[in-house]
């Protein structure tokens, strides 16, 4: 039902217009972080204002959307989210993928391989990927002018000399198109060759006023050196619901003995999966909860 | 025959929802520089093409100026910007937007190309077309798989403009209800 | 036995109906109407609409009410409606000058035209609890007297007179508006006084409190606080005159503070400036010596470090919703950057073991 307060997505016409602006400017200057007016959204700062902004000022009402939080769509914040849409842009809503026109991620990037009609919207808490080796915006604004990024390779490389490896799992910095070093969001490193897709990536930061974005088949590069190359790592299991050994996996503590489990990130993909059959090393979950 | 528009009426007719379904065609073409989608829904002054008018109703407002080229700069079109829009029309050194045909667009070096730090400080220019140039040349770059062809006006001073990424104008093309464009982040070559 | 969690939308309808069952209490009590809140829980009202950055009484009281008196939260919903509503034009600036003032005092005179004039102030109560109060709150009528009707001039236009106080230069540039454009730093004076005016005033205040400690000290003295009503108008196009639209309460405070001169310009006095939104004293004064603090460089001081001195500092964190949504939202489920970390962690760890195994088989 959608909610006749409201304009169509919420947002008023002059705000959608000021972030189209800005999207459009993001998608000519691919990694570069362009400010924006974000609004105060009924929802807390944090929590996925940049993105739903993003979000509202793309869908149309023929879209399907799909929203996901770690990956699985329900996910509390994830629900929130999508419940927002259903009732002020009156959208279809969708867990699946394929079917999914625009995904809103928070963490994530999805496992089934993304199509030129899609757009992938993340929410981006620190959209500035130099802000922990350097606090002030007049700077790391100058580094990036100036495509100074010593810093950040002086940080990485002094990981290496601490741990012996790049000590950085998520959020991992990338270069786009051999220009602006870029903050991916906090998804896990292993998203990262991923973000080479045939869709539209846009990245909101409601609370730091800033979008950027990468067009469909643009170079990203995750920063390394010649001889610790980058590594898409994953824990190193198959999935005990649906056997994949391709996705990437949560750990869930099953007991006080501390036994485990790995399990998709992923819950379209898994539950997929096991729709087509695939059986991992504890059956599918409807087993589970029979024998449970 | 078709009525002359007047300023009050070619507006879109459901606003957020029109609006909506332009700004997905004028992503889309900036994402994918080259291709050409359809973008409808307003009913400009016949001196631009419902493809330019329809996107000056989905990007413009108050808080951008507007520059019209000498070829469009009729007292029309500026009445019906102003009453749909809102947007300040200024000249091309002041411009977010440009609209205009090619040639009446030019010198390319009157518009804001942005800063170092804001390289999004920069005009758009909305380029309105009886038709679209046959290919002529070759892109390449974010948002294209490997290749696409696509007909520029002048190969060599878009060349330019792609040269001072990430400063630079992006550039729209409208010709009818379609659309298409050229950001400065493309890398041209002379189509062999 | 692992069951995925699901039923989030369930849990989130049910949480939403226990919260709305506390924040009732117990329903033999009677129910708080919002005309209470606004008329007797005023200042939370006018804290609500200065950080909330919208005058209005009544809705400040229903966000109070809706939010069970944690004021964040009700500045927070102040802010989400604000957003959506449409602009239809700027008023004129207000005139301070023209207050009609409930209050009026300066701390760099004994006596100045226009008089002192306490007002409704806690300043001199003892801070004894009244339980007289718990009983009945009715209380007799206070004193009244003739209002003044012409208008109260500003005690730093007296100093202003001999040349003693820095003057400024007037200007009428429309300001930036934060709400509508990003932030970017440097950011002018107009900037700085938008974002600390709906800062939040715990912040607001300890930075002004380290600036009297001596973190980038600049001797303020409040030359007047002022509080009072004044006359909003706007020009209406149509009419081709500006006309009264209606009228707000304001807290205005400016500050003299430490001269500054060298050998070509005599000593002047400076100023720091408040203005917030309804009776909001701490606050404006606090504003005005922030502001204060900020202006070194305009002022040709030294950057001494401190933080109050630091304008991207300060204004990237005065905004309390911008810093209670950040800093909540670390309990949102952040389980797949952890796992990330988990497996980096325990690859590290194996990869140092085996180093230390190899060292030992070596010795």
């Amino acid at each position: 039902m959608s909610d006749q307060n409201y304009n169509f997505a919420y947002l008023d016409e002059q705000t959608k217009r000021m972030i189209r602006r800005a999207i459009l400017k993001g998608l000519a200057i691919p990694g570069y972080q362009v400010p924006f007016a974000s609004r105060e959204m009924p929802m807390p700062y944090g929590w996925g204002t940049g993105g739903v902004q993003v979000s509202a000022a793309t869908l149309t009402p023929d879209d399907t959307f799909k929203v996901i939080d770690q990956g699985a769509d329900d996910t509390t914040n994830a629900v929130s989210i999508r419940k927002f849409f259903e009732r002020t842009a009156n959208v279809a809503t969708t867990e699946e993928t394929a079917k999914a026109d625009v995904i809103q991620t928070r963490h994530r990037i999805p496992e089934a391989e993304l199509r030129e009609d899609q757009i992938l919207v993340y929410q981006v808490p620190i959209p500035e990927p130099l802000r922990f080796l350097e606090p002030r915006e007049t700077e790391t604004r100058k580094m990036h002018a100036l495509e100074e990024y010593g810093l950040m390779h002086v940080k990485l490389y002094e990981d290496i000399s601490q741990h012996g490896a790049i000590a950085t799992s998520y959020a991992y910095p990338v270069k786009v198109e051999g220009r602006y070093v870029m903050d991916p969001s906090p998804i896990p490193k292993f998203d990262n060759p991923k973000m080479d897709m045939p869709a539209i990536q846009l990245f909101g930061a409601g609370r730091e006023q800033r979008i950027y974005a990468v067009p469909p088949y643009t170079k990203i590069v995750s920063l390394d050196f010649e001889d610790y190359p980058f590594e898409a790592t994953k824990a190193e299991h198959a999935c005990d619901l649906c056997g994949s050994t391709h996705s990437y996996l949560d750990e869930v503590i099953l007991d006080d003995q501390g036994n485990r489990m790995f399990v998709c990130s992923d819950t379209d993909y898994c539950r997929s999966r096991r729709a087509a059959g695939h059986v991992g090393r504890l059956g599918t979950e409807n087993e589970l909860e029979a024998s449970a | 025959m078709q009525a002359e528009t007047s300023q009050f009426s070619g507006g879109f007719a459901a606003p957020a929802i029109d609006a909506a379904h332009a700004f997905r065609a004028a992503m889309n073409a900036m994402a994918r520089p080259g291709k050409v989608f359809d973008i409808h829904g307003a009913t400009p002054p016949s001196v631009i093409s419902p493809a330019a008018g329809t996107l000056v109703l989905t990007l413009c407002d108050p808080e951008t100026k507007v520059f019209l080229a000498s070829d469009v700069d009729t007292p029309s079109l500026r009445a019906w910007i102003t009453f749909h829009t809102g947007a300040p029309i200024v000249s091309p050194d002041e411009a977010d937007f440009a609209l205009g045909g090619w040639q009446a667009l030019l010198p390319l070096e009157q518009y804001r190309i942005g800063t170092p730090e804001y390289p999004d400080r920069s005009a758009t220019l909305i380029v309105d077309q009886p038709e679209f140039d046959t290919p002529n040349a070759s892109l390449s770059g974010p948002g294209i798989k490997d290749h696409i062809a696509m007909g520029l006006p002048d190969v060599a001073q878009l060349q330019r403009n792609t040269v001072l990424f990430p400063l630079g104008l992006d550039l729209f093309f409208t010709a009818g209800s379609q659309i298409k464009a050229l950001p400065r982040s493309s890398h041209i070559s002379e189509k062999a | 036995m692992y069951v995925a969690v699901k039923g989030g939308e369930r849990a989130i309808d049910n949480a939403h109906a226990w919260l709305a069952e506390e924040r009732r209490g117990d329903t033999s009590v009677a129910e708080l109407s919002t005309d209470q809140i606004r008329e007797q829980l005023s200042l939370a009202v006018n804290r609500v609409m200065a950080e909330g950055s919208l005058y209005d009484p009544d809705l400040a009281a229903l966000a109070i009410k809706q939010s069970r008196g944690d004021l964040i939260e009700a500045i927070f919903l102040i802010r989400a409606y604000r957003t959506t509503l449409p602009r239809f034009g700027a008023s004129l600036p207000v005139e301070t000058a023209d207050m009609a003032c409930d209050r009026r005092i300066s701390a760099t005179f004994k006596d100045v035209p226009g008089g002192q004039v306490l007002g409704p102030t806690f300043d001199y109560t003892h801070r004894l609890l009244d339980f007289k109060l718990a009983a009945d709150g009715e209380v007799a009528p206070a004193a009244t007297s003739e209002p003044r009707t012409e208008p109260t001039p500003h005690v730093t236009g007296f100093l202003g007179q001999d040349g003693l106080i820095q003057d400024e230069t007037p200007s009428d540039e429309t300001p930036r508006d934060i709400t509508r454009e990003p932030m970017s730093y440097p950011a002018d004076r107009a900037t700085r006084l938008q974002n600390l005016t709906r800062g939040d005033e715990g912040f607001i205040l300890s930075l002004a409190y380290s600036t009297q400690r001596g973190y980038a000290r600049n001797h303020a003295f409040v030359g007047e606080l002022r509080i009072g009503k004044v006359a909003v108008e706007m020009e209406i196009p149509e009419l081709g005159f500006a006309i009264e639209i209606g009228e707000m309460e304001l807290t205005e405070c400016e500050t003299v503070n430490q001269f500054a001169g060298s050998k070509t310009e005599p000593p002047q006095f400076t100023r720091g400036y408040g203005l917030v939104m309804g009776q909001t004293e701490r606050k404006a004064i606090a504003m005005a010596l922030v502001d204060r603090a900020l202006r070194w460089k305009e002022l040709g001081e030294d950057f001494l470090g401190a933080a109050a001195q630091d304008e991207e500092f300060v204004l990237s964190h005065s905004d309390n919703i911008q810093a209670t949504g950040f800093l909540e939202h670390i309990k949102l489920p952040h389980y797949v950057d952890f796992q990330a970390e988990l497996e980096l962690v325990r690859k590290l760890r194996a990869e140092a073991e085996q180093n230390v195994a190899t060292k030992e088989a070596a010795e």
